[in-house]
């Protein structure tokens, strides 16, 4: 049996669970949503880092500069900068209208900018021709840089960070909006991969991950697919960082917006466990991995850190191709891997996953 | 005799202070099947990796179609219908075999949107019928990286028809193939050029398959060009045995 045939059900269940999960547990809507925020790091990373290959360790730039981007955009918009900062954000509420307004038009301009700066350094860095560990050292040096440079500009508050405007009660819950938000952000991206992965560009990003010189040598456009590659993933992960910045409410350079010890390498290590280079690992990856965290968070006060780094260890000894690599290993027809004598053609085997 | 496809002319490639390739000068004409011979480190495989643009050259000029080709990138060339395959086999490990064939499509006029297109049925069924034309056709859906060297051989054949290439230079086809296959393999490579009309310069070891397959035949030695002719002046030839088996 393929599993294919049970897909719409799967799909349908997980909607469903999703829409009402935050009325289900309201108590824990903020966490609901991180997790959402968790599928879209590991989904975003895994475009270049699985899919592709190039094992980036500085896709958080992009989240910072959305999240820059949003907040700097709501401030100016509504408010003078200097008692801004003076008061820290608590001048006067916002109306509804005014902070989605600001909220979005961020969001906005935060992945124009992301993507433009993606462009420009996968044109500085990739179309050199920068590859392996090479690209994962760089790429680790931009986010150390980006971080540093936010760190002493005064006008998005330097060190002691930047404040979100307060949300406004008429939205309802501040957890539930951002749950949907992040969920809709989510889907969004989830489809979009699908669709792209399942085409031409997936093939190509594939192929260069597979053996770059052999698809140079096919004579793709390897360059252009690398850098769009890497656009995609900006685009996605601006939008995140910048509603996940009013989500958490305030903005430290190291700790939130560029926090490449913990956010950056997370989406990492979640695409691992999942399962690199699928589509489902990277979102089974960031669920486990984000409960995981909670509950050592609750149960483990004090040596949660410690947990975590155990886990970490497992995942690499234990699943070093992830949890869906792993399946696909030992049930490899289950996902269209196999001998085909039938003249039948059908769709594209496991092409999808 | 017709049109020269591909001009090689006073090509020298040095790396360091060995001389891989001196001044050598051929020509592939339209249509046709060429050999290239030659013992270990020659400097065969350094001049088809000059050839597609894999490393600058140091002196001389390759033209293909009257085009000049040093300069240009791998990429570029390959686009203009001027394709490779290697000596250790390539292909993409972790893709099946149809998605091996279907990304190996031609890629010149692509632009920013074919990129994120999905491929015709047409393009699957040239996958699946060129699969078969190798015998690949029951394997479609494996991982290529499973299949056996001989087979992987295959394939990277097969994604280079794909690509619909009006030259191939093929890097030892028969090697590492079992000998039985080698036969299918030649009548396979005849068939390519005839039926669609696609010029090959092959190098390779085995003497029987390329007096079998080639028209006329290049030899080098020590990174110069010893001698060419037809295969039956190329076996009898002093030279080229002296060689290949060491001369007195």
């Amino acid at each position: 049996m393929n599993i294919t045939g049970r897909k719409p059900i799967l799909y349908g269940i997980i909607l469903i669970v999703s829409l009402i999960a935050p009325w289900l547990m309201p108590a824990y809507q903020t966490q609901l949503a991180f997790l959402w925020v968790m599928v879209l790091f590991a989904l975003t990373w895994d475009i270049i880092g699985g899919q592709m290959g190039y094992n980036s360790f500085g896709n958080i730039v992009f989240f910072g500069l959305g999240m820059y981007t949003t907040a700097v955009v709501q401030r100016n918009m509504h408010f003078s900068i200097e008692e801004y900062v003076h008061v820290a954000g608590r001048v006067e509420m916002l109306t509804p209208v005014q902070y989605l307004e600001g909220l979005f038009l961020g969001m906005g301009l935060g992945a124009v900018i992301a993507v433009a700066a993606a462009a420009f350094l996968g044109a500085c860095i990739l179309a050199m021709g920068m590859r392996g560990q090479y690209f994962g050292i760089c790429t680790l040096g931009l986010g150390v840089a980006a971080g540093e440079l936010a760190n002493g500009w005064e006008y998005i508050g330097a060190g002691s960070g930047l404040v979100t405007p307060v949300f406004p009660d008429q939205l309802g819950q501040r957890g539930a909006f951002f749950y949907y938000i992040f969920f809709v952000l989510a889907i969004i991206a989830f489809v979009t991969l699908r669709k792209l992965y399942a085409g031409r560009f997936g093939l190509a990003i594939n192929a260069i991950r597979d053996d770059e010189d052999k698809a140079e040598a096919m004579g793709i456009y390897t360059t252009r697919h690398k850098i769009v590659a890497w656009c995609i993933s900006a685009f996605f992960l601006s939008l995140t960082g910048g509603a996940a910045g009013h989500l958490i409410g305030f903005i430290d350079p190291t700790e939130v917006a560029f926090a490449g010890s913990t956010f950056g390498v997370w989406m990492i290590l979640m695409a691992i466990l999942g399962g690199k280079g699928t589509l489902w690992g990277p979102v089974i990856g960031a669920v486990i991995f984000h409960i995981t965290q909670e509950v050592f968070w609750t149960y483990l006060f004090g040596w949660q850190r410690v947990a975590l780094g155990a886990l970490i260890v497992a995942i690499v000894v234990f699943f070093p191709e992830g949890i869906l690599g792993w399946v696909r290993e030992r049930w490899p027809e289950r996902f269209g891997y196999r001998v085909e004598k039938s003249q039948a053609v059908s769709s594209s085997g496991g092409g999808a996953l | 005799m017709s049109e020269q496809q591909l001009m090689v002319e006073g090509v020298t490639k040095r790396f360091g202070g060995v001389v891989a390739n001196d001044k050598i000068s051929l020509s592939v004409p339209t249509g046709s099947i060429i050999g290239l011979i030659g013992p270990n480190g020659s400097g065969k495989t350094t001049l088809f990796n000059s050839i597609v643009g894999y490393h600058p050259v140091e002196a001389g000029s390759i033209r293909f179609e009257g085009q000049e080709l040093t300069g240009l990138r791998v990429q570029a060339i390959a686009r203009l219908g001027l394709l490779r395959t290697f000596q250790q086999t390539r292909i993409y490990g972790k893709m099946t075999c149809v998605e091996n064939m279907q990304i190996s499509v031609p890629h010149s006029n692509e632009g920013l949107r074919t990129m994120f297109s999905e491929y015709p049925q047409e393009v699957t069924r040239k996958a699946e019928s060129l699969l078969e034309f190798v015998g690949l056709y029951e394997k479609r859906y494996l991982m290529a990286g499973d299949l056996s060297f001989g087979q992987q051989k295959l394939l990277e054949f097969a994604m280079a028809l794909m690509n619909e290439p009006k030259m191939l230079l093929l890097d030892e086809p028969t090697a590492g193939i079992n000998p039985t296959l080698i036969n299918g393999l030649i009548e396979r490579l005849k068939r390519t050029n005839t039926d669609l009309g696609i010029t090959l310069f092959v190098i390779e070891h085995n003497m029987r398959a390329i007096m079998n397959l080639a028209e006329y035949i290049y030899c080098l030695a020590h990174g110069e060009l010893l001698t060419s002719g037809p295969p039956e002046q190329i076996q009898k030839d002093q030279q080229v045995i002296d060689a290949y088996l060491g001369a007195k």
